[in-house]
């Protein structure tokens, strides 16, 4: 197989595969949570679950008095992480043109010298959370593989998307397979893994905050 | 002319001057990447080779590629160092036909038996026992058997013969295939391109008949010193796609003043050819300096990669029927699993026995 047949399967069969298995995944995931459903709560609701599920999913997202150090860190490289990661992939403009055959429409995307600093960014976020989870002794006992694949898995499609916008002494076809294949892992296994989180957290938050909300509990 | 001539005495007679034949050398020394004071000995060497004698074969091919090469706008001196080799066989060109052009081969063939160079352009089909293409009722397939046998090296010009170009296309009815999947002892060199630069093809000569050897190649058989960077990277235009100043239609703004190509399907950046700074008609431009995409057309299965016109971060295909399907099917599996945990859980709460004081008492 070529570097240019591997591109076009890249480029088709692998992007409906993935893209198919993502999305199957992710539906499955927030359906099965949501059809699981909970047994029928007979006390009286003392207030409204459903604002105060709102409530929570914002308020976990803010800064408290109170944190410890740990906390801190947790939360300023986790936000450094997403913003890097997010707008690098949202307003990097071979990325809109994805998203425009994809859906169909597109945005004004940002100057290539802004991404290159989100994408060092969100890379520099992602080393700092590593570096933090080998060295704490207590992350270090919760982590199990499934946290360094998902760093991992992370990593590579902004390292070799880097990569493929600054001239390299390695093949620009080969690098821009690397970086789909990359991607395209990243795609089919967030549903399966911790990854899916970033669809899980609102429910999970949202379903806390509703049990407190439900007891008139302020979460 | 007599093959016992020297390149040099060949150019004289063309009138040639020694000035114009070392700035021929030079620029030859630094297409081929090779230190400025190689100049003279490639001159030393050109001018003292004797004329090779050149076999052309032409198979599933547009003759897109010896158009390439002869119909200069004015005679170059590349196209006379073609001139100067003794082409002893190329159906197009050579003025015998039938059986007299087929003798002319075989002469050649037993006479510079081990010395010839073979170049072959199209692709040789192997389906039905190669029925598709025949010359002289010989299938292509043995032709190139045939003739590879006494050959010195062989060059594949252009993608038909390099990497089975538009024959070897999806479905690739006639079962095409490259020179190098059917060649495999003796050194082939790959000059892919639709058609390719004709100086590459001079300059992979060049190389042949100053050191006797064929040029360092990749691992697609090209010329590294030809091929070894991709348009891209050698484009003037590429500032523009570091800034990310794109042009979005033919027409715009940014089409006007030049700006990159990418968004309109530009495959530079996965194409490998020196199209960038050797350029075409003398140097005159190629195609991006005329405002088109790189089609890609030296790269192998160039024709299956998906349109010309869409950029390379766009997929190929449409993922919403299959992506409204796998919504569906998520959908279902949640909901079936939901149902089986209820139907379970319901199940557990039937067969729950409850566990009285008289029950426990007998264990204590």
């Amino acid at each position: 197989m070529t570097e240019i047949e591997l591109l076009s399967w890249l480029r088709g069969p692998g992007f409906q595969i993935s893209v198919a298995i993502f999305v199957f995944g992710l539906v499955y995931r927030i359906s099965q949570n949501l059809a699981l459903g909970r047994k029928k709560n007979l006390a009286a609701p003392r207030g409204n679950s459903f604002s105060a599920g709102l409530n929570t999913i914002w308020r976990r997202s803010l800064f408290h008095e109170g944190m410890s150090y740990r906390g801190y860190f947790t939360l300023i490289a986790g936000y450094t992480f997403h913003l890097g990661f997010l707008v690098t992939l949202f307003f990097l403009s071979q990325h809109i043109i994805m998203f425009r055959s994809i859906f169909g429409f597109g945005w004004p995307a940002l100057p290539p010298a802004i991404i290159d600093i989100t994408a060092l960014i969100g890379m520099a976020a992602l080393v700092a959370v590593l570096i933090h989870r080998i060295q704490d002794p207590v992350l270090r006992k919760l982590s199990d593989y499934q946290d360094y694949l998902a760093w991992a898995l992370t990593f590579l499609p902004l390292a070799s998307g880097f990569m493929l916008v600054h001239p390299m002494e390695i093949s620009y076809t080969l690098l821009l397979c690397l970086h789909i294949i990359f991607a395209e892992v990243l795609l089919i296994v967030i549903p399966f893994t911790k990854l899916s989180h970033m669809i899980s957290i609102f429910i999970a938050r949202w379903y806390n905050g509703a049990i407190a909300g439900y007891k008139g509990v302020q979460s | 002319m007599s093959k016992q001539q020297t390149l040099a005495d060949i150019l004289q007679q063309q009138g040639i001057t020694r000035r114009g034949f070392l700035k021929f050398c030079t620029a030859m020394a630094s297409l081929m990447a090779l230190p400025p004071g190689m100049a003279p000995a490639i001159a030393d060497a050109l001018s003292k080779a004797m004329r090779p004698s050149v076999i052309w074969l032409s198979f599933q091919e547009c003759t897109g590629c010896t158009e390439s090469l002869t119909r200069s706008d004015k005679p170059t001196l590349e196209s006379l160092i073609l001139g100067a080799i003794s082409l002893d066989y190329h159906h197009t060109l050579q003025a015998a036909s039938g059986t007299a052009a087929e003798a002319a081969r075989e002469q050649a063939m037993e006479q510079f038996f081990g010395k010839y160079l073979l170049i072959v352009d199209g692709s040789i089909p192997l389906k039905n026992n190669g029925a598709y293409s025949t010359i002289a009722g010989v299938s292509n397939l043995q032709m190139l058997q045939d003739v590879a046998k006494g050959a010195a090296a062989i060059v594949a010009v252009g993608t038909c013969a390099a990497f089975g170009g538009l024959p070897h296309a999806n479905p690739n009815p006639t079962g095409a295939v490259p020179v190098t999947d059917i060649i495999k002892d003796k050194p082939v060199i790959n000059v892919p391109g639709c058609p390719p630069i004709p100086v590459v093809i001079t300059g992979v000569l060049a190389h042949y008949l100053t050191f006797g050897t064929i040029p360092d190649l990749d691992e697609r058989h090209r010329p590294i010193s030809f091929y070894g960077d991709n348009i891209h990277d050698r484009c003037y235009r590429r500032p523009f796609y570091d800034k990310g100043k794109f042009a979005k239609s033919f027409d715009d703004e940014g089409a006007r003043k030049g700006w990159c190509l990418y968004e309109l399907g530009c495959k530079g950046p996965t194409t490998h050819n020196a199209c960038a700074t050797v350029k075409w008609n003398g140097g005159v431009s190629f195609p991006i300096e005329s405002g088109h995409p790189c089609l890609g057309c030296s790269e192998p299965d160039f024709w299956d990669a998906g349109s010309f016109y869409k950029p390379l971060a766009e997929p190929t295909v449409d993922a919403s029927t299959i992506a409204g399907a796998a919504i569906a099917a998520g959908a279902a599996a949640g909901l079936g699993y939901g149902l089986y945990d209820h139907h379970k859980r319901k199940k557990a709460q039937q067969e729950h026995k409850k566990v009285t004081v008289e029950d426990l008492g007998d264990q204590t």
